[in-house]
């Protein structure tokens, strides 16, 4: 069976052993440590598995670790940087956009994909973009005036 | 015949909490009891015993003449450094209790909410409790730290008074020290702590909600930033070195046997192990992927019996609790009026109420990791009842609960739904067998079969009005769903109120509000049916019909914030209110809705709901769980259903089983009423049960039909 030995990460690029079969949310979960991103449906249903490969949100279920390559990755963890939040990050924290919070990576990913497409996005804009993303809390007004908050403090420039 | 038991709101609880017999009975042999170390922690607090305390709505549970569960206990431990640690059996599933127990201690000791820590839900170091259910945290938890903290803090000052000598009068407790009024003298709590073992019984010494400065504030989430940058490990994150992951067997429909296994291809793969113990199957190895390989090369035959579908579900119900009334097992409400003569009544309505089983389907589905050492047991898992599954896991491997520790990280969600420990049984059983510590994940798909759901329930009112909307009798009976929520709440002279058990035909057990989503619904339409009669306003028709000052006040403060009264903006949209009382907590919703007649869908337009429990703990978390329940609430109210056929589930999967999602949001505004002059109750359940009734007011208020099964709209509006 191929064996997939690098990915890169987060700006980094990681040694890995691993079926070129297995989804990349498990090898990105179980072998990485990198457990931001969630299993919640494996059908792309869901959302909460997103992560960004080259910029695109991503359901990690679906996609098979070696079908990424040399593509760069993205997870909620490397959203971070020098110890400063993603405005979207703040945003959440700011307006409580979360419950128990199982969804919040995926919800998070998914929107700075939106912000990067669409720096000021309407709410039918919102809307539509996370369609795909559940909160079974049901905080969605939450996060999409999270949304609408990051977009404007970071001036449409993320 | 026996005499019917008085109607008791605790009598659900009970019922409906949980409840499933074991799954496994696996064959191990007996081992030898051994106790577990102390953990040798300072501990300055220590509560052995507390009396029952009365929640808001003075309810008491216990209804059976049981002894309220001893699950009260508190451990307050205050570091050398001043970090307070506060010790709560309690889980944390997204209701944000972890900030708002924080709270409560912060007001009480009079210390920052950054120097508190809370360590929830591990059998181990927390205190038993029986578990995090039935909006209790809040008037029970909350409570009980409250009195904690207030007692710790005049214990700080007792110990502040006698080092300085001084008159304890002139000490106060504030910013993690005692600090005297006159000499400006100030020493931290950890300094009068240090090195000292303290107990003491806990007083009422707790702060009157009108002084609070920390508890009734937005403190956002305690630990928010670890969920929003992904560091925080719910229990499918958790990872113990050598660790091996699991998947199990699962039989071909409800209740089937197996008739043959042939497990040798999965056997022959490396690294895999393959366990059978009795109908338990199930495998390890490496990688989820490779685990997932060898289940699917496990050749099963099934022998499965035939088993009731949904399409006849409603009449299996009430068919079957027919058998059960009979033999006694029903609760009922008397009449207040003794006398059986009829009531001079102008209308009489008689109508009948469905509601479908749903699936609580958290997001984080029923996981569990387990470690074996030796004879000790530890398991993580996400569940509501940690010590319930210690428990399980004691009588599942038959060892001493304490050799069985269960560590409960905060938890992607619940409902309801976590009360058990399936998962959690069934990862110990694989790593006992792969002598390595086991991960086991449930799919979606097995999270929406192998789990229990909502119960579906038949609900029949018969009742009489007045022509001047004077309610004169009221009948109730509820099969199968539930006696949570089940009583009237308008003054009605002649009150008939009967719950009756039935046989399910999936396995049941609590959802968020448990039956009190369907008694509303049912309660609720009727009540908007019998205004519609007799040609009244439906809300002021409640109003007319009740005693209850603050439901009054709920159902008056939605309505003005709604702006009832108001005109349709256009033909095809309606308006709806509804009332409600549960777990010591009222809700009134009012809720406008956008029919497409045509194409058969409802829009939810806009939502304002009322909510007053007491003093307010979190205004912000409370809106928050106002806001996520009648999001919640609508799925159930509109699409969501389990549907079955002979022992299978035909829609286990997000694609099949439509959930809310961002384009069913409406305009959410939530009221609250602050009432500081009452004890705190809870809010996770009470909030869902007002937005059902709401909308099918409301679609009725825009159609002109009623709308009596829920869901209302499962793929187009039939009207």
């Amino acid at each position: 069976m191929p064996k997939v030995t690098e990915l890169h990460v987060n700006g980094k690029t990681l040694g890995v052993d691993a079926d070129s079969e297995r989804s990349l949310l498990s090898v990105l979960r179980d072998d990485l440590d990198l457990t931001g991103a969630k299993y919640g449906c494996g059908e792309g249903q869901c959302g909460a598995c997103t992560v960004l490969i080259e910029g695109t949100p991503t359901h990690s279920c679906l996609t098979q670790v070696g079908k990424v390559g040399q593509k760069k990755i993205i997870t909620i963890e490397g959203l971070e940087q020098h110890g400063r939040l993603h405005p979207l990050q703040e945003a959440f924290l700011e307006i409580g956009a979360m419950q128990c919070a199982y969804c919040t990576a995926g919800m998070v990913m998914s929107g700075v994909a939106l912000l990067r497409r669409t720096p000021n996005p309407s709410r039918e804009d919102i809307v539509r973009s996370m369609e795909g993303n559940i909160c079974r809390c049901g905080t969605y007004p939450r996060i999409i005036a999270a949304i609408q908050r990051a977009a404007a403090t970071s001036g449409g420039a993320k | 015949m026996k005499a019917p038991l008085l109607l008791d709101s605790s009598f659900e609880a009970e019922r409906y909490e949980l409840h499933a017999a074991p799954v496994y009975h696996f064959d191990l042999a007996r081992r030898d009891f051994f106790k577990v170390l102390g953990s040798g922690v300072v501990v300055l607090l220590l509560i052995e015993e507390v009396a029952a305390q009365e929640s808001g709505g003075g309810r008491r549970r216990g209804g059976f003449g049981q002894r309220r569960p001893q699950e009260l206990g508190a451990w307050l431990h205050i570091g050398e450094d001043g970090q307070v640690t506060v010790f709560t059996g309690k889980v944390e599933v997204g209701q944000n209790i972890r900030t708002s127990l924080t709270q409560v201690v912060a007001e009480e000791l009079r210390v920052p909410i950054s120097s508190i820590r809370l360590t929830m839900a591990d059998t181990e170091l927390t205190p038993y409790d029986a578990g995090t259910f039935g909006s209790r945290t809040t008037p029970d938890m909350a409570a009980q730290l409250r009195k904690v903290s207030a007692t710790a803090r005049e214990v700080l000052i007792d110990l502040a008074a006698a080092l300085w000598q001084a008159d304890r009068k002139s000490l106060a407790a504030t910013s993690g020290k005692i600090v005297h009024s006159e000499t400006k003298q100030s020493v931290g709590f950890g300094e009068l702590t240090s090195g000292r073992k303290l107990t003491k019984t806990v007083a009422d010494n707790t702060t009157p909600a009108v002084e609070w400065k920390v508890a009734g504030t937005p403190v956002p989430k305690i630990d928010g930033r670890d969920f929003v940058t992904g560091k925080h490990k719910y229990t499918p994150d958790v990872q113990v070195p050598g660790m091996q992951h699991g998947k199990v067997l699962r039989p071909a429909a409800f209740g089937a046997t197996l008739a043959s296994l042939d497990a040798k291809p999965a056997e022959a793969m490396p690294g895999v192990t393959v366990v059978r113990d009795g109908e338990f199957v199930g495998v390890t190895a490496p990688n989820e992927h490779l685990a997932a390989q060898a289940i699917a090369a496990i050749r099963a035959e099934w022998k499965t019996a035939p088993q009731i579908s949904d399409s006849e579900l409603f009449d299996h119900l009430k068919g079957k609790s027919a058998d059960v009334q009979r033999s006694g097992d029903s609760i009922a409400q008397k009449p207040d009026s003794s006398e059986d003569k009829p009531p001079a009544a102008e209308h009489k309505l008689q109508q009948t109420y469905t509601v479908a089983y749903v699936a609580h389907a958290p997001l984080e589905p029923r996981a569990a990791v387990a470690e074996w050492k030796e004879d000790q047991l530890t398991v993580w898992t996400g569940t509501q009842r940690p010590f319930g599954v210690r428990s399980e896991l004691a009588q599942a491997f038959r060892i001493p609960e304490e050799r069985v520790r269960v560590i409960v990280p905060d938890t992607g969600s619940g409902y309801g739904g976590k009360h058990t420990g399936e998962a959690a049984v069934e990862a110990a059983r694989l790593a006992r067998a792969a002598q390595k510590p086991v991960k086991l994940v449930w799919t979606r798909e097995e999270e929406f079969t192998w789990a229990y759901f909502r119960p579906a329930g038949v609900i029949e009112i018969t009742s009489s009005v007045e022509d001047d909307g004077t309610i004169t009798a009221w009948e109730f009976h509820n099969y199968n769903s539930g006696g949570s929520g089940i009583r009237a709440l308008y003054h009605i002279p002649n009150q008939k109120t009967e719950f009756h058990q039935a046989h399910s035909p999936l396995r049941q057990g609590s959802y968020r509000a448990l039956a009190s989503t369907a008694n509303h619904f049912a309660r609720e339409s009727h009540i908007d049916e019998l205004a519609r009669l007799v040609k009244l306003d439906p809300l002021g028709f409640r109003l007319k019909n009740l005693q209850d000052a603050r439901l009054r006040a709920v159902l008056e403060a939605a309505a003005k914030t709604f702006g009832w009264g108001k005109n349709k903006p256009s033909p095809d949209h309606g308006f709806g209110v509804a009332g409600g009382f549960e777990k010591g907590a009222y809700v009134a919703t009012c809720a406008e809705v956008a029919v497409d007649r045509v194409g058969g869908t409802v829009k939810v337009v806009r939502v304002v709901q009322a909510f007053e429990c007491g003093a307010v703990l979190n205004p912000d978390h409370l809106k928050n769980q106002n806001e996520g329940a009648i999001l919640m609430g609508m799925g159930g109210a509109l699409f969501e259903a389990v549907r079955f056929d002979n022992g299978k589930i035909l829609n286990p999967r997000f694609s099949r089983y439509r959930v809310p999602r961002f384009s069913d949001s409406p305009e959410i505004e939530v009221v609250l009423l602050d009432r500081k002059d009452l004890p705190s109750t809870g809010a996770g359940e009470t909030p869902i049960v007002g937005i059902a009734p709401a909308l099918g007011n409301a679609i009725c208020d825009a159609t002109g039909v009623r709308l009596r099964s829920l869901p209302m709209a499962p793929k187009a509006l039939k009207i």
